[in-house]
């Protein structure tokens, strides 16, 4: 009785570790499709072909945007950066509310001759920081974190910063926790 | 204890065979109906605090505004979805290597609770991708690992009723289940081996939570209240499963009996 059961679980277990090396190798063999973009450092290094549509991915580089109008149709053209490359990006249509410079974005599109990114989609990334509008407010002001420059300061830093008393709502938080 | 239970389980199940096998369910019947309507209490009264701090007093987010109150659902459903879909695994484990018959009910209990909880993530991440990234779906890792771990439970669902036997059925969702489980460490870890439109998780083992901490308690609440809700569910309908089994049980061997005493008396 006892050796069934243990043959059954060496089975399950060898099983296991077949399936999972299965699995590992093949979504690292691949590894470049399951990414969701390009980072501008690899454009660089491996130019896809011209007319290839592929997404782009990196962070709106600070002072950068410009925005237009090209016949009623709102135009913006801006450069992302992942910090070691760059690449120029022109855009037709509506960006997304979170854009902005310093945000992470992934547009969708192609490279046109002169080697810049048409985009016919731009997306918003977000990070993984959340914070209340005075927290932000009081990092920039103190001259910790300038959003158009890049990801905020180490979260021990902020996170359980008191808030100034200004905002109603954010005082009720303090009072329930 | 454990003699106690299978007596009065023999004693009623006019000595069937097999019936022995539920000599553990009976006493979890027992011991559960004592903690359900605990497990229900604390996931009413938790999951209200933490909602009900989220949605209208917790701070706003300074970029994403109020659109940010959504994670308070989506991200313990998602965390739900996961670990419903790990218990799910280890009751298979105990299926198929000890032949545990309370595991296989809850094993096929688990699934539509896990699915629903997979269900509420995809769609609540859904309403909050498109103001904030301005796409309702895209198929990047962390997305398209959630979509398959949906598909795996409702694979469940369907594969344990999908046999005449309810043994068979079992062992077959347990293999499925068990297959699935490559798909955990891709969901967790696919934000920080590819690149993806997720951000990758404010909450670790390791670090501090880049979270602000007003934020972050009605989560905390939230996510335990989801989860006791979730164990309730999964409690609440394995008892079912439990007394619907015992009561078939019953009528096949009454039925038996029956058909046992006719024969009888057309032989003499």
């Amino acid at each position: 009785m006892m050796t069934r059961k243990r043959r059954r679980l060496i089975v399950l277990l060898v099983c296991g570790l077949g399936l999972g090396s299965a699995a590992g190798l093949s979504l690292w063999a691949l590894s470049s499709d399951v990414a969701f973009f390009t980072s501008p450092t690899e454009l660089v290094q491996h130019p896809p072909g011209p007319d290839r549509v592929f997404r782009l991915g990196g962070l709106v580089e600070a002072g950068s945007v410009k925005r237009g109008d090209a016949g009623g149709k709102p135009t913006a053209s801006f450069r992302v950066t992942d910090g070691a490359a760059t690449v120029a990006v022109n855009f037709v249509g509506l960006l997304p509310d979170l854009f902005r410079e310093g945000q992470g974005i992934v547009a969708l599109g192609s490279l046109a001759p002169d080697g810049s990114f048409r985009a016919q989609e731009v997306l918003a990334k977000h990070d993984e920081t959340y914070m209340p509008k005075e927290v932000a407010e009081a990092l920039k002001k103190s001259g910790h974190w300038n959003p158009e420059k890049g990801a905020p300061p180490p979260a021990s830093t902020w996170n359980t910063m008191a808030v100034p008393a200004k905002d109603a709502k954010a005082d009720d938080t303090k009072a329930g926790g | 204890m454990n003699m106690d239970a299978s007596a009065t389980l023999l004693s009623s199940g006019s000595g069937g065979r097999g019936l022995h096998r539920f000599a553990n369910p009976g006493r979890f019947l027992r011991l559960s109906g004592k903690v359900l309507p605990w497990l229900a209490a604390f996931a009413l009264v938790l999951t209200l605090i933490g909602l009900g701090w989220g949605l209208f007093f917790a701070p706003a987010d300074w970029q994403q505004g109020d659109a940010v109150r959504i994670m308070y659902i989506h991200v313990p459903a998602a965390w739900l979805a996961s670990s419903g879909y790990l218990g799910l695994a280890i009751c298979s484990v105990l299926s198929l290597v000890w032949r545990h018959p309370l595991a296989d009910l809850a094993a096929m209990e688990i699934g539509p609770v896990g699915a629903g909880a997979t269900f509420l993530c995809l769609a609540t991440g859904s309403l909050w991708g498109k103001p904030m990234w301005g796409a309702w779906w895209v198929w990047d890792a962390r997305l398209t690992s959630v979509l398959v771990l949906f598909f795996l439970y409702l694979g469940h669902i369907a594969l344990v009723r999908a046999f005449d036997s309810p043994e068979r059925g079992a062992r077959a969702g347990a293999i499925l289940a068990l297959v699935g489980v490559v798909n955990l460490p891709i969901i967790k870890f696919s934000v920080d081996w590819w690149n993806t439109l997720h951000q990758p998780a404010s909450i670790s083992f390791t670090g501090s939570p880049t979270m602000y901490v007003g934020m972050l308690w009605p989560l905390l609440f939230s996510a335990l209240g989801m989860t006791f809700g979730f164990a309730a569910i999964v409690v609440a309908r394995t008892r079912a499963g439990v007394m619907e089994r015992r009561i078939r049980g019953l009528l096949l061997a009454r039925a038996q009996q029956e058909a046992g005493a006719r024969l009888e008396a057309a032989a003499s």
